[in-house]
């Protein structure tokens, strides 16, 4: 066990993973000779050689087709998109091509692959640039979607994902790759579809993943002064997703609030509402609220941005409203 | 225009209702809000107001008949509008009230918190705030509106989903359930404190129940003789369950299965139990006698004058025991616990169950019981005033009624007379199985138990 960031447990993750299997390659834009854009494949070219480790030129449709056909004949290839917002380019390969190849090849195609990289809002870099997709991935039959919120998680969950046979659509935080945590060494696997309780309460569930897992805590942290217990739970696999962890969560507590970076329509918060509607209807005692991003393109300016998207003190108005409880501050409306 | 009474719906599983008594003739003239009948629904009996001013004009269903709901009962019109296609349409009359055609005014005897009914007027209704708001009650109240003062919800009773079921689950009833939340949605916590005072109203009906907080509490009543126990006959007696108590049975086990237990703690002045140790001791140092042996005898004393508490739930029966076999709880040395039986106490001095204690407990602690001598108890007390403990609550031994859990003897600082002092105090908590004991049972017991212990010559008697 170390400490490390989670940029280096995702390295950490693919390295050991291709020095066990040979036949698994790194490829993306400016991920060799420029270390990648945000230095998760940091030392990969050097260690591993051009032939495993391959810059791309601009064409995440193109290379990620590359990446569905290397895998349709033998090679494990991990595909890094420099942002998920480029990911829109290649949909096409993912959806048509990497989703539905197995299923359309009669089980003769598994495509092993994993498309990996940053996602959700970023600081300033505005409508195109910061967004949370992965509804969009979730909504896809054929894809697993898989989302860290730790670096302990991240190299558990990428090192499960590159020996998944499927196409994983493995989607990291920008703004958690400087975060540390402690790391367990060498073979470390998550298995896909386990949800984490990250914290341990019996008032109400929180239910999020990635970045806002860390909003969610700081949200917990706070009512627990205030004598509420909070459960944190982190699905970390949101296709396939952990029922019935989140299920029995909720029976216990009996109220949940979800959140989520992205846009609150056909979000990936409202999917989990029907499953905790329909399979904990006669535990509810109240209705279950969801904390989203704001249904806008992201604002540029920093006020407004900061507003798009949710924060401590939405997650612990929503706790508050499924307790039927007046919040403890005064300030509150 | 002609006003119909209607039998309403008082509850969620009323279907059909008696009635009781005409309140009023025909050719009364009546005004509007005025009790017109009497009517027995599946929970209660209640009187239907009227909901509007005119001469009761026709009796259509006499007392004693049963109906179902919606079922018009009466008339009341202008005395010479004419009303027979009214009568007539009777017989095909849907089994809903329309809404607003009556206001079912519940009898004073209904304890639980009540709901009113909707597109009721509050007026004239038992409507009071649920009592007993604790904190989180008061913290929710800026935002939450009682139902009281909402308007109807179109007829359906907003609950949560929880809530519906918790409620169906104890056999409450959403309609006398005041709801806390939004809109005066019923939640959990709305039930919980329903089935509270469902269970305690339906124990404490006597008047200072619910008031004890704001009043001091009544001096207790003179000590009564104690009888002259002469057991005859068979080692027991039967008596049959009534109707009340087998839905009271039903219920309490829905909520908590098998044994639904409840808790009552008070706190005993042990001064002269100490006086009396000391005093013991000065006649006979051998014996020994602990704070335990009072508490067993004084417990024995106290069933004596209340067998209620001496019973055992038999499923249609309750049986109560003509003689007192206390169970004391032990440790055993190397883990486990065993509960022999000090047999016939009420027979017994002091001295006898001390010595008798004494034996019991030391073989129970190495294990050299026989199975008769740790079967059998009909009330036990369990003891951990030794290590410390300062209350605790106990389990039931089944199929014992109830059971003392007893805490540390020790001296902490009173209140006597506006001054405080040092006393020398012992928290005691009978936990009791509600099939059998109520609450209102439960605490004159104990109120005789610290009766007798502040007052130990009663042992002498």
């Amino acid at each position: 066990m170390s400490i490390r960031t989670y940029r280096e447990a995702l390295n950490q993750a693919m390295r050991e993973e291709m020095r066990r299997d040979e036949t698994i390659v790194l490829m993306g834009e400016e991920v060799g000779f420029y270390q990648g854009a945000y230095k998760v494949s940091k030392g990969m070219l050097e260690e591993f050689g051009p032939m495993r480790v391959l810059d791309t030129p601009i064409t995440e449709l193109g290379f990620t087709g590359l990446g569905v056909g290397a895998a349709m004949v033998g090679l494990r290839p991990i595909v890094e998109m420099m942002t998920f917002n480029f990911s829109m380019l290649a949909l096409d390969q993912i959806v048509d091509s990497a989703a539905k190849m197995l299923y359309m090849s009669g089980g003769q195609f598994p495509v092993p692959l994993v498309i990996r990289g940053p996602g959700g809002a970023g600081h300033q870099l505005a409508a195109q640039h910061s967004q949370a997709l992965e509804a969009w991935f979730c909504h896809v039959p054929g894809l697993k979607v898989v989302m860290p919120s730790t670096a302990a998680d991240a190299k558990g969950l990428l090192k499960t994902s590159i020996r998944d046979n499927n196409p994983v659509i493995f989607i990291e935080s920008e703004v958690l790759y400087g975060t540390r945590g402690e790391v367990p060494e060498g073979e470390y696997l998550i298995p896909l579809g386990i949800a984490d309780i990250k914290r341990r309460g019996k008032d109400v569930t929180l239910i999020a993943h990635s970045r806002m897992i860390s909003v969610a805590l700081d949200a917990a942290a706070d009512l627990e002064r205030e004598g509420i217990e909070v459960e944190v739970i982190d699905p970390r696999t949101l296709r396939p997703l952990d029922s019935e962890t989140l299920v029995q969560s909720v029976k216990k507590t009996n109220r949940a609030v979800i959140v989520e970076e992205g846009w609150p329509f056909c979000g990936v918060g409202a999917q989990i509402v029907d499953i905790l509607q329909s399979r904990a209807f006669d535990y509810l005692d109240a209705p279950i609220l969801r904390v989203t991003g704001a249904d806008v393109p992201t604002p540029y300016a920093k006020n407004l941005e900061h507003l798009a998207f949710p924060d401590k003190q939405h997650v612990m108005d929503a706790v508050n409203k499924v307790l039927y409880r007046q919040p403890a501050s005064a300030d509150a409306p | 225009m002609a006003v119909k009474i209607l039998m309403p719906k008082g509850s969620d599983t009323m279907t059909e209702g008696k009635v009781l008594k005409w309140l009023k003739k025909e050719g009364d003239q009546i005004s509007t809000g005025e009790a017109v009948v009497e009517i027995e629904t599946d929970k209660v009996n209640m009187e239907v107001e009227a909901m509007g001013s005119g001469m009761l004009r026709k009796i259509l269903v006499q007392a004693g008949k049963v109906v179902p709901v919606g079922e018009l009962l009466a008339l009341i019109a202008k005395p010479d509008e004419d009303i027979s296609s009214l009568v007539k349409s009777e017989g095909s009359a849907g089994a809903q009230p329309p809404a607003g055609s009556t206001v079912p005014a519940p009898a004073p005897a209904a304890a639980a918190p009540l709901r009113p009914p909707t597109n009721a007027s509050p007026v004239g209704t038992d409507v009071a705030p649920v009592p007993h708001a604790g904190p989180a009650h008061a913290a929710l109240k800026g935002g939450a509106t009682p139902s009281a003062q909402e308007p109807a919800n179109g007829g359906r009773i907003l609950a949560s989903p929880l809530a519906r079921r918790m409620a169906q689950e104890m056999g409450l009833d959403l309609n006398r359930i005041a709801g806390s939340g939004p809109a005066g949605r019923i939640v959990r916590q709305d039930v919980e404190r329903a089935a509270l005072l469902a269970v305690g109203g339906r124990a404490a009906r006597v008047p200072e129940a619910g008031s004890a907080g704001a009043h001091p509490p009544a001096p207790p009543p003179a000590l009564p003789r104690r009888p002259a126990l002469v057991p005859t006959g068979p080692e027991f007696y039967d008596e049959p369950l009534s109707s009340m108590r087998k839905v009271i049975a039903t219920r309490l086990v829905q909520s908590k299965a098998p044994v639904p237990h409840f808790y009552l703690t008070i706190e005993v002045d042990m001064g002269r139990a100490k006086e009396l140790r000391e005093s013991a001791k000065a006649l006979n140092p051998d014996l020994g006698l602990s704070y335990n042996d009072i508490i067993l005898k004084a417990c024995a004393a106290a069933l004596e004058l209340h067998p209620q508490v001496n019973a055992s739930f038999q499923g249609e029966a309750i049986r109560y025991y003509r003689r007192i076999h206390l169970g004391v709880a032990v440790a055993v040395e190397d883990g486990g616990l065993i509960t022999p039986v000090i047999r016939n106490c009420e027979g017994k001095s002091l001295q006898d169950i001390s010595r008798e204690a004494k034996d019991l407990i030391a073989r129970a602690r190495s294990r050299k019981l026989n199975p008769d001598e740790y079967t059998g108890a009909t009330f036990s007390i369990s003891n951990l005033g030794m290590m410390g403990i300062e209350e605790f609550s106990a389990v039931i031994n089944p199929p014992e009624g109830a059971i003392l859990a007893v805490g540390a003897v020790a001296e902490k600082p009173v209140v006597v007379k506006g001054q405080v002092e040092v006393g020398l105090r012992c928290r005691m908590t009978l936990s009791c199985d509600h099939r059998v004991v109520d609450g209102a049972t439960g605490a004159k017991f104990l109120q005789t138990l610290k009766q007798i212990l502040e007052n130990p010559v009663y042992l002498a008697f």
